[in-house]
C-alpha cells in the first residue's frame, strides 16, 4: 500500500484514503449486520449438531440412531471405537470431530500417548494412500519410456 | 501448580459470595442457559426436599498436606480451620439420636485433626455401621506418625475411600501435585498388605476418580475396569469399587475453569447432560454436611459456598431431626454437577 502512495500526488492520496476508509467501514458494518465471525468454523456450532434434524427430521434421526449404535460396545470396545474416531477425525480434518473425540478420550481415561499413536495410525494410512499411487506413476513412466 | 490456597493468596474466589455471583451471572443471567431451579421446575422436581437422613458427612478441618488443583474445599497446609473435640462430641450425640448408618469423615486430610483417632474410636462405640475416612493416601507416608494408619483403620474396620484421578503418574501429579502418584501407590500397597481392598475382604478400600480437567467423567464401570487392570498389572494393587465424581464448578476448580477459558463450555456440558433420574438420588437428599465449626449444610459443596441449611436449626448443637426434615434444600447452578449424566455423589454415580 505505501509503495502505491509514493507514486500519488496529494489529491490522489486523499481520494485513496477516502475510498480505503469507507471500504474499512463497510467491511466492519457488514460483519456487524450479518452477525458472523469471518471463519467457517465456529466451535459453539458443535453443540448445535442435533439441530440438523429440524430441516429433515426423518433422515436426521436415522443418522443419529445409526451414529449412536455404531459407538456402542460391540465386538470392539467403546474405548477402541473412540480412538478410531479420533484418528478418522484427523484424516477427514474435521475440527468439530477432533474437539469431540479428544474430550471423549479424556472422559474414558485415554492417555495423550494413546491419542497421538491413533493419529499417527491415521496419518500413516493417509500418506500410504498417497505413496501407493506412485506405483501407478512408476508403471506409467515405464510404459511410456523406451 | 499453586502451593497456596485461594484464601492465602487472597484470591477473590476465596469469597463464597463472589463464587455464587459468578454462578448466577453471564450465561445464566441472560438465560442462555436455564438456572438449576428453572430446570427443576420444568421437570416438576422443584423444590428439592430431604428424605431419610442416612449419612452424616463431617468435615473435620480444611488442613491438608496436599494442594490439589481441583479442590472444592480450597484445602492445604495453610488452612488452620480444625474441628474441636467438643464439636465432635456434639456430632456423636446426633448420630446416637438419628440412627444415621454412615459417618463420612472428610477434610482437608481428616487424619491431620489431632482428635481424629479419638473420634473414630468413639464413633465405632456408638454403633455407626459404616465409618468412612476420605483419605488422600499420601498422608499415610507423609510423616512417621501417620505410618500406622493402615493398622489403625483395620483395628476399627474403617472404610477407606481414596482419591486417584488416573492410573498414570503424569495425570495424577498434574492434578494433585508432584510425587503424589508414587506416594499414593506406596500407601495403597500398605493398605493391601493389611488386607484392605483384597477380594472378599471386609476391609473396604474404594477409590474416587475425579477428571483431571474440564471434562466430565466417563462410564464408572468402564473406568473401574481400566483402573483395576492397570493398577494390578503395574503394581499388583487391588481395591473394591471406583466412584467417579464430577468436578463441581466451585472454589479452585472454578478458578481453573475461568483462568483456562473453559467455564462456559463446561457449564454447557453440565446442563446438556442434565438427567432427571439423577435428581431423585442426589446426595443432599440423604446426607447432612457438618463444617469444622459445627454449622449444618445440605452438602459439602454448599458448605464451601457458605449456603447453610434453610432451617431454624443451623448448628449441630441445636440438632432437631423433625425440624430439619421439613427444610428445602439450597441450590444454585453448581448443582448441575451432581445431576449430569449418571449423576455424581460422594458414593459415585446415582442414576
Amino acid at each position: 500500500m505505501f509503495y502505491m502512495v509514493i507514486f500519488m500526488d496529494f489529491g490522489e492520496y486523499e481520494e485513496f484514503r477516502r475510498i480505503f476508509t469507507s471500504f474499512k467501514e463497510y467491511y466492519k458494518n457488514s460483519l456487524k449486520y450479518i452477525n458472523m465471525s469471518n471463519t467457517y468454523y465456529e466451535p459453539s456450532d458443535l453443540r448445535k449438531f442435533g439441530n440438523i434434524t429440524e430441516w429433515n427430521e426423518e433422515l436426521g434421526e436415522k443418522f443419529f440412531d445409526y451414529y449412536g449404535s455404531v459407538f456402542e460396545e460391540g465386538a470392539l470396545t467403546a474405548r477402541e471405537k473412540s480412538l478410531i474416531a479420533l484418528a478418522v477425525s484427523h484424516v477427514v480434518k474435521c475440527p468439530y470431530c477432533i474437539d469431540a473425540y479428544t474430550q471423549d478420550g479424556l472422559k474414558r481415561g485415554i492417555t495423550k500417548e494413546e491419542m497421538m499413536e491413533a493419529v499417527h495410525a491415521g496419518a500413516a494410512i493417509e500418506s500410504g494412500a498417497t505413496l501407493v499411487h506412485s506405483v501407478q506413476m512408476m508403471n506409467k513412466y515405464k510404459k511410456l519410456s523406451m | 501448580m499453586q502451593l497456596k490456597s485461594l484464601k492465602k493468596r487472597e484470591n477473590e474466589l476465596a469469597n463464597a459470595k463472589r463464587q455464587l455471583e459468578i454462578l448466577s451471572n453471564g450465561i445464566f443471567q441472560n438465560e442462555e442457559l436455564p438456572k438449576f431451579s428453572t430446570k427443576l421446575k420444568v421437570q416438576n422436581q422443584f423444590p428439592l426436599k430431604p428424605k431419610t437422613l442416612e449419612i452424616l458427612q463431617i468435615n473435620v478441618g480444611y488442613m491438608c498436606n496436599q494442594v490439589c488443583a481441583h479442590c472444592h474445599v480450597d484445602a492445604g497446609p495453610d488452612r488452620k480451620e480444625i474441628m474441636t473435640r467438643e464439636t465432635m462430641q456434639q456430632c456423636l450425640d446426633v448420630i446416637k439420636e438419628t440412627g444415621a448408618h454412615t459417618l463420612d469423615l472428610t477434610g482437608g486430610a481428616p487424619e491431620m485433626n489431632p482428635d481424629f483417632r479419638w473420634f473414630v474410636e468413639e464413633a465405632t462405640k456408638v454403633g455407626v455401621k459404616d465409618v468412612i475416612v476420605r483419605s488422600n493416601l499420601t498422608i499415610i507416608t507423609a510423616n512417621k506418625k501417620y505410618n500406622d494408619l493402615p493398622e489403625f483403620f483395620k483395628k476399627h474396620k474403617v472404610h477407606v475411600i481414596s482419591s486417584m484421578p488416573h492410573w498414570t503418574e503424569g495425570k495424577t501429579d498434574q492434578q494433585r501435585g508432584d510425587g503424589v502418584f508414587n506416594a499414593s501407590i506406596k500407601a495403597l500397597k500398605m493398605l493391601n498388605a493389611v488386607g484392605y481392598g483384597m477380594p472378599n475382604s471386609e476391609l473396604k478400600l474404594d477409590l474416587v476418580y475425579n477428571p483431571s480437567g474440564a471434562f466430565l467423567p466417563g462410564d464408572q464401570a468402564a473406568l473401574e475396569a481400566d483402573f483395576k487392570k492397570a493398577l494390578f498389572t503395574n503394581f499388583e494393587i487391588q481395591f473394591h469399587n471406583l466412584f467417579s465424581i464430577t468436578n463441581l464448578p466451585i472454589s479452585r476448580f472454578l478458578d481453573y475453569l475461568i483462568a483456562s477459558e473453559n467455564y462456559e463450555e463446561y457449564m454447557y456440558n453440565l446442563v446438556e447432560a442434565f438427567n432427571p433420574a439423577a435428581v431423585d438420588n442426589v446426595m443432599c437428599t440423604n446426607t447432612l454436611s457438618v463444617s469444622w465449626d459445627g454449622w449444618l449444610y445440605d452438602c459439602d459443596f454448599n458448605q464451601m459456598l457458605g449456603l447453610k441449611v434453610d432451617s431454624s436449626v443451623e448448628h449441630i448443637r441445636n440438632f432437631n431431626k423433625e425440624i430439619l426434615s421439613k427444610r428445602t434444600i439450597c441450590i444454585s447452578q453448581h448443582c448441575y454437577g451432581c445431576t449430569a449424566g449418571a449423576g455424581s455423589s460422594c458414593q459415585g454415580t446415582v442414576a
